[in-house]
């Protein structure tokens, strides 16, 4: 990984930004052949090593976004760069977390941690010690062979994170991964995160309609318009690290920063609301 | 202490007594089951037995329980017309087992190439629809006429039969693949042919091993359908001459050899399958 930039070096300034989405626009074409335009003229940087939180109202292409950085999806117009150059199809550095669980069903935990080394050529015996030190890492020693649906949520979870950790991405793309799980669970999920994410030194997009969840991990708060997604606002977090979730609920500082930040947030989640009420059939 | 201690000791033997009381209630209701369960056999076989008996005329058409065993004694023992009883079912079973095996391999190969091409999918998606609404047992006729009275023609109708089951769904198991679970192997680094491998052909799997319980079955019917048709052996050899010669008591002992036979394959493809998808989450059986 670390190879892969030195590589890079000489070629591109250091200091390019990890993101950039330029101008970009997708639309697509629904199955009843309706034009769909998720994002438009959308602009935004993530810096190395910066957590940017982004949150909008349900539906607006937040997830596309997410989609566009991993090269899942091409831009119609405008360009995304990683690190300075253009996403050509899906890059190595990038590690992904799903909102619903995508863990392989099939495989026990140590198989499905070991999956991503094994993918990218790794022997099988280095990849299992490898993932043997990752599901440690995530506090599920003793659960090695057991199957997801063995799990409860909130660990399948923790295999999810160790999944995408292992490989060491410099790029960490998160789609609401909590938002399936119980407020308690999520609250010590998004501590692990912070943890597990301070020691990789990863930039990540972590995409949520969760006001505080947005603001208690992030260094910055993105805020989108209600579909097609535009940015409306960028907003600092200036919250001290390392930062406990648990606690930072009731800190002054963050119950300010929610209400300016919701403020900004409301009006956009009236507009999609109102558009989704309307659109229901009476 | 005592009193408190007491008091515990006496709710520990009233839930003891609890638990107790619900195991005997399921264990009424399991002897009540099984209890019906040969009622009925025995009600059904003894009134066909009655039945027949009282009147000898519709025993020439139904014949009876007790011949039909006997039947089936007299073949086991003294062997068929067409040779030993063993013999006529090894050809059977030949017949529909390597069917079913070519059968199978073949829809599960086409239908997740096919899958795994939307283009081709899209194309060919016309013809598979036209290919399982035909009636693919009159082929038989056209495979007796190719490819004789051998085995071959048999083999070939059961495949017929069974690769379009198994083809149908590995082909939907493969499209029903969950995108996330694509997605994320893709971003893990997996390639075309890994993604394949360890996504694919796994969430496809039970889709498959279901269609091959059903498929099996169906292989058993184009051996004998073809055997029926024009044979030298077999066990639809076997109905056909004893239909030949009016004897109900020989087309029901075959019947319940097929029977028998059917089950111990069902049960095989079950173990199988509880082996292959073990990563499932127990489906409470009975």
């Amino acid at each position: 990984m670390s190879g892969y930039t030195a590589e890079l070096g000489p070629r591109v300034s250091s200091k390019q930004p990890a993101i950039e989405l330029l101008n970009v626009t997708r639309s697509f074409v629904t199955p009843n052949g309706q034009m769909l335009t998720a994002i438009r003229d959308f602009t935004m940087t993530v810096g190395r090593g910066e957590f940017v939180a982004v949150v909008g109202p349900t539906g607006c292409g937040k997830s596309t976004t997410l989609s566009l950085i991993t090269g899942l999806a091409q831009p119609s117009s405008g360009e995304v760069r990683l690190f300075g150059s253009p996403v050509s199809g899906i890059d190595p550095r990038i590690g992904f977390v799903f909102q619903q669980d995508a863990v392989f069903p099939w495989r026990n935990v140590i198989d499905n941690v070991s999956a991503g080394p094994r993918f990218r050529g790794m022997a099988r015996p280095q990849a299992m010690s490898l993932a043997q030190d990752w599901v440690k890492r995530v506090g599920l020693s003793g659960f090695e062979r057991h199957y997801p649906h063995q799990l409860s949520g909130g660990m399948r979870k923790r295999v999810a994170l160790a999944q995408t950790f292992i490989n060491g991405p410099e790029i960490l793309l998160m789609d609401e991964p909590f938002s399936s799980l119980d407020v308690q669970t999520r609250i010590f999920m998004q501590d692990e995160l912070l943890r597990l994410w301070e020691t990789s030194g990863a930039s990540v997009v972590f995409v949520t309609h969760d006001l505080e969840e947005a603001i208690g991990l992030a260094d910055r708060v993105i805020v989108l318009t209600s579909g097609p997604a535009t940015v409306k606002a960028s907003y600092q977090v200036p919250l001290p690290r390392p930062r406990v979730l648990s606690e930072l609920r009731f800190d002054p500082q963050f119950v300010d920063i929610s209400r300016t930040i919701w403020e900004d947030l409301r009006s956009e989640v009236m507009v999609s609301y109102q558009r989704s009420t309307m659109a229901t059939p009476a | 202490m005592t009193s408190s201690s007491s008091l515990q000791t006496q709710s520990v033997g009233a839930a003891t007594e609890r638990s107790q009381q619900a195991l005997n209630a399921l264990r009424r209701r399991h002897l009540t089951v099984n209890f019906w369960r040969v009622m009925i056999a025995v009600i059904v076989l003894g009134g066909w037995e009655t039945a027949s008996r009282a009147n000898p005329h519709g025993a020439f058409f139904w014949s009876m329980p007790s011949k039909i065993a006997q039947q089936v004694w007299t073949w086991m023992v003294e062997g068929t017309s067409q040779g030993s009883l063993w013999a006529q079912i090894g050809v059977t079973m030949q017949e529909t087992v390597v069917g079913f095996l070519l059968g199978a391999l073949g829809g599960i190969i086409g239908g997740i190439l096919l899958g795994r091409n939307r283009m081709l999918a899209d194309i060919f998606s016309v013809y598979i629809k036209i290919a399982n609404s035909i009636p693919r047992v009159v082929l038989g006729s056209i495979f007796i006429i190719t490819l004789g009275l051998g085995m071959a023609s048999k083999i070939a109708l059961a495949f017929v039969m069974v690769f379009f089951v198994v083809f149908g769904n590995a082909f939907q198991g493969v499209r029903e693949a969950d995108r996330n679970l694509i997605a994320n192997a893709r971003i893990l680094g997996a390639s075309s042919r890994q993604l394949t491998t360890s996504v694919v052909i796994p969430s496809a799997l039970s889709w498959i091993t279901a269609s091959l319980h059903v498929s099996f079955g169906f292989a058993l019917v184009g051996a004998v359908v073809g055997e029926f048709l024009g044979s030298r052996q077999g066990i639809g050899l076997l109905i056909a001459t004893a239909q030949g010669s009016f004897n109900a008591a020989g087309v029901f002992a075959s019947m319940f050899i097929l029977a028998v036979v059917a089950l111990v394959a069902e049960g095989l493809i079950t173990l199988l399958e509880n082996a292959v998808l073990k990563w499932r989450p127990a489906v409470s059986q009975d």
